[in-house]
């Protein structure tokens, strides 16, 4: 069997429709409203402030916290509990991880940065979408960062390498299916994320990753644009 | 080589990661950096094109405490000898006694006497850390306890827009609508007086047009509607040429000062080097 | 930032409210109803500067044993560390579970469903209705802003359809689900001497006391909830309650 056309109708190597805005928090130092297809994510920077308990402190620079939330109906199954668990706490993990090497909080020693993303409905995707969100978000908030650390997921439906799998694909039946979330920094392609779940060969990866980039600074410049379109009035 | 160009206009909005020139013919300045071939933005910030140096002004970011900054900021808790300020900044400074009033305090007196909790001071950074400890001083003209009114917090990037070119804009606002405005340095603006929601809007457009060329003139075309009254920029200037003039003299004094401090009071003798 | 008692009090004794606003002048609001694509029914809605989002989660369970054939409604507020730098993430606090209960009370005593009608089979299976409510900027009024947008989520719900016994989230049915009433909560904070409706962050934190009323179409009240360190006087009450009762028709006139 081959996967001549995907669910949706998209091309192999097309994303989802992507809208993303700056600013949407008024309260937030920095936010961000990033939506692919339907899975949709607000992202919240407040910071730095001051961190207790005082054994998380770092003399040297800031810390960086993510928070994770699905919000109670943004499941497509049964209601989310909110609060967190064993996936979330890994996602947010992971995702400090992917940022982490762009962003320069050297001038905060002993403060912390919270990031806070939700999620008001998913269609998969999240934690891809969560780092595109976060990014905005750390640059509307003005730190110093080198680059928009931007991410998305290649997949594998049988026998095609896709990318941007919706939430459709990644339960298609008749054959294998892998999705392989990454987040790159667009201007270098160094990969800070990298995740996978099921079959695919060594060259389907190194086949898909030497695409990827294009694709990647494609939406990293879209995420700068609302990042510049707040501020430019 | 491929021939040097920058990639983007003079005077516009660049984001993080955003190339900005190609080639080394161009020099990275601050809010830039080089990867590679190409110089790109490292900070939301508007692009300045300075010869062959590009740098940007940031746009956002919360405020870094400096030497000599007023601030305005609130006493959180009463130490031993001195205040703790939180002034809209991770860190808060340390108000010492010697650095409040001249006054002679016993040692061991009520400190509430002088300063209270959640008493509002503009006070003036004095020291800063590579750690971010911070000093802060009550002694300079302008520096005193915020009564009454209230605070407005506005990006701390616009705030040099607000004051304007010596102080002309904040001069022109307390002016036009007779209230008291005191603007520091991190981004907490404290106005008082009975037009204030006029000053509080003009505040506020102020922050949001910050980056629109000719702002002064139309805020002040604004002032001048609302208000019914001329506003007479000369004389403004002159007042605050006064106001700076009494700032230099100050910072004069406290200077010589200082010096004069740090003569010795006693002919000690020197300690002797220790030899090999 | 850095809300002044004394100022706030001053300021409103003259009718003056930092934004411009009259003392029981509502903010703009705005409400985008049936805009969750994952729930069964879903609002946005915004006033001023408050967003929140309120969605409904339909599912198959058993009922309590004192009400075999009544379905379940239950009414959750999560107060996201997102939209305040108040809120902490953790368990939820008291605030948020005060908003919940005041919210929920209000649905529940309204009798806004009929809860015979979410029965299955009586004893055994019942419909079990979640609304929940996530603000995504929070400043101030989270208690009817959240209830407004509760009963819009409500009210554009439809039921999932039902397979074998089981739910089948891909296919929503054109049931709706059935509201006999319109609750909407009105808060009004009593700040020194002056009632304030439609509270900003600032002026809900140096607010005294409150009431919330919620009232239904036809004028009835149905729960009320004071809240704050300060008592109310009986005239206070009055007028509040006068107040909630025309609030609430403005407010439900935009749904």
């Amino acid at each position: 069997m081959a996967y001549k056309k995907r669910y949706d109708g998209r091309g192999f190597n097309d994303t989802r429709p992507i809208e993303a805005t700056a600013g949407v928090i008024k309260n937030a130092d920095g936010s961000a409203h990033f939506k692919i297809g339907k899975t949709e994510a607000y992202a919240a920077v407040y910071g730095p402030r001051s961190l207790h308990p005082r054994f998380m402190q770092d003399p040297k620079k800031g810390v960086l916290r993510c928070f994770y939330g699905m919000m109670p109906f943004s499941g497509a199954g049964d209601r989310v509990r909110p609060g967190p668990n064993r996936r979330s706490k890994e996602l947010c993990l992971v995702i400090q991880k992917a940022l982490m090497p762009v962003l320069d909080l050297s001038a905060y020693p002993n403060a912390v940065v919270d990031l806070f993303i939700d999620f008001p409905q998913t269609d998969a995707g999240t934690r891809c979408a969560a780092i595109c969100a976060a990014s905005i978000a750390l640059a509307d908030a003005g730190f110093p960062m080198r680059d928009m650390v931007t991410a998305v997921s290649l997949g594998k439906v049988e026998d095609k390498m896709v990318i941007d799998l919706d939430y459709q694909e990644e339960a298609h039946e008749d054959g294998d299916v892998a999705d392989i979330p990454l987040a790159m920094v667009p201007s270098t392609g160094e990969i800070t994320l990298l995740q996978a779940d099921g079959f695919f060969t060594a060259d389907d990866l190194k086949g898909g990753l030497a695409d990827i980039q294009p694709v990647v600074e494609e939406i990293a410049e879209q995420m700068r644009a609302a990042v510049r379109a707040r501020y430019e009035g | 080589m491929t021939e040097s160009t920058v990639l983007v206009k003079d005077k516009t909005v660049v984001a993080p990661g955003q190339a900005l020139a190609n080639g080394m013919e161009f020099f990275p300045g601050p809010g830039t950096y080089r990867e590679g071939d190409t110089i790109r933005a490292n900070q939301i910030g508007m692009l300045t094109v300075d010869g062959k140096v590009l740098k940007t002004t940031p746009l956002a970011g919360r405020y870094t405490p400096k030497v000599d900054d007023v601030v305005i900021g609130r006493v959180e808790d009463i130490l031993m000898s001195g205040w703790r300020i939180d002034f809209n900044c991770p860190y808060s400074a340390v108000l010492p006694l010697q650095d409040a009033t001249t006054d002679f305090i016993k040692k061991g007196a009520d400190l509430t006497e002088y300063f209270e909790l959640d008493d509002f001071v503009a006070c003036k950074i004095t020291q800063v850390t590579s750690q971010n400890l911070i000093d802060v001083s009550m002694k300079g003209p302008g520096l005193r306890k915020l009564k009454g009114g209230q605070f407005l917090r506005v990006n701390s990037a616009k705030v040099p827009r607000l004051i304007g070119r010596k102080g002309s804009m904040v001069s022109m606002l307390k002016d036009a609508t007779g209230c008291q405005i005191v603007v520091g340095q991190n981004g907490v603006v404290w106005l008082n007086g009975e037009n204030e929601a006029l000053a509080v809007t003009m505040v506020q457009r102020i922050e949001n047009e910050a980056h629109i060329p000719g702002l002064t003139e139309k805020i002040k075309t604004t002032l001048e509607k609302e208000t019914g009254k001329k506003i007479d920029m000369a004389a403004i200037q002159e007042e605050e040429r006064k106001q700076f003039e009494e700032r230099k003299s100050f910072e004069r004094k406290s200077f010589e000062r200082k010096r004069f401090d740090r003569k010795p009071r006693f002919n000690k003798p020197r300690q002797k080097a220790f030899k090999k | 930032m850095y809300a002044q008692k004394e100022h706030t009090l001053a300021q409103l004794q003259k009718g003056v409210r930092a934004d411009g606003r009259k003392l029981d002048e509502f903010r703009k609001i705005t409400i985008d109803a049936d805009s969750v694509a994952t729930a069964e029914g879903g609002a946005r809605v915004t006033c001023g500067d408050t967003h929140v989002i309120a969605g409904v989660k339909m599912a198959l369970g058993t009922p309590y044993p004192d009400t075999p054939d009544s379905g379940v409604l239950m009414v959750n507020v999560e107060l996201l560390p997102m939209s305040n730098p108040e809120y902490e993430p953790g368990p939820p606090s008291i605030d948020s579970i005060e908003t919940s209960r005041v919210i929920d009370r209000g649905i529940r005593e309204s009798h806004a469903f009929d809860s015979k009608s979410l029965c299955v089979t009586a004893g055994e299976q019942v419909w079990i209705v979640n609304v929940d409510i996530c603000p995504v900027n929070a400043d101030g009024n989270l208690i009817d802003i959240g209830g407004l947008a509760a009963v819009a989520a409500i009210k554009s719900a439809k039921f999932p359809e039902v397979e074998d016994g089981k739910v089948n989230y891909k296919k929503l049915s054109k049931k709706p689900l059935k509201l006999e009433h319109v609750p909407i909560p009105i808060t009004v904070v009593k700040i020194g001497d002056v009632l304030v409706v439609d509270p900003t962050y600032d002026e809900w934190s140096v607010a005294d006391a409150r009431l919330t009323a919620t009232t239904i179409e036809d004028g009835r009240l149905c729960s009320l909830q004071k809240g704050g360190d300060v008592p109310l006087t009986i005239d206070e009450v009055n007028t509040i309650v006068d107040l909630a009762v025309k609030k609430g028709k403005e407010l439900r006139k935009l749904l």
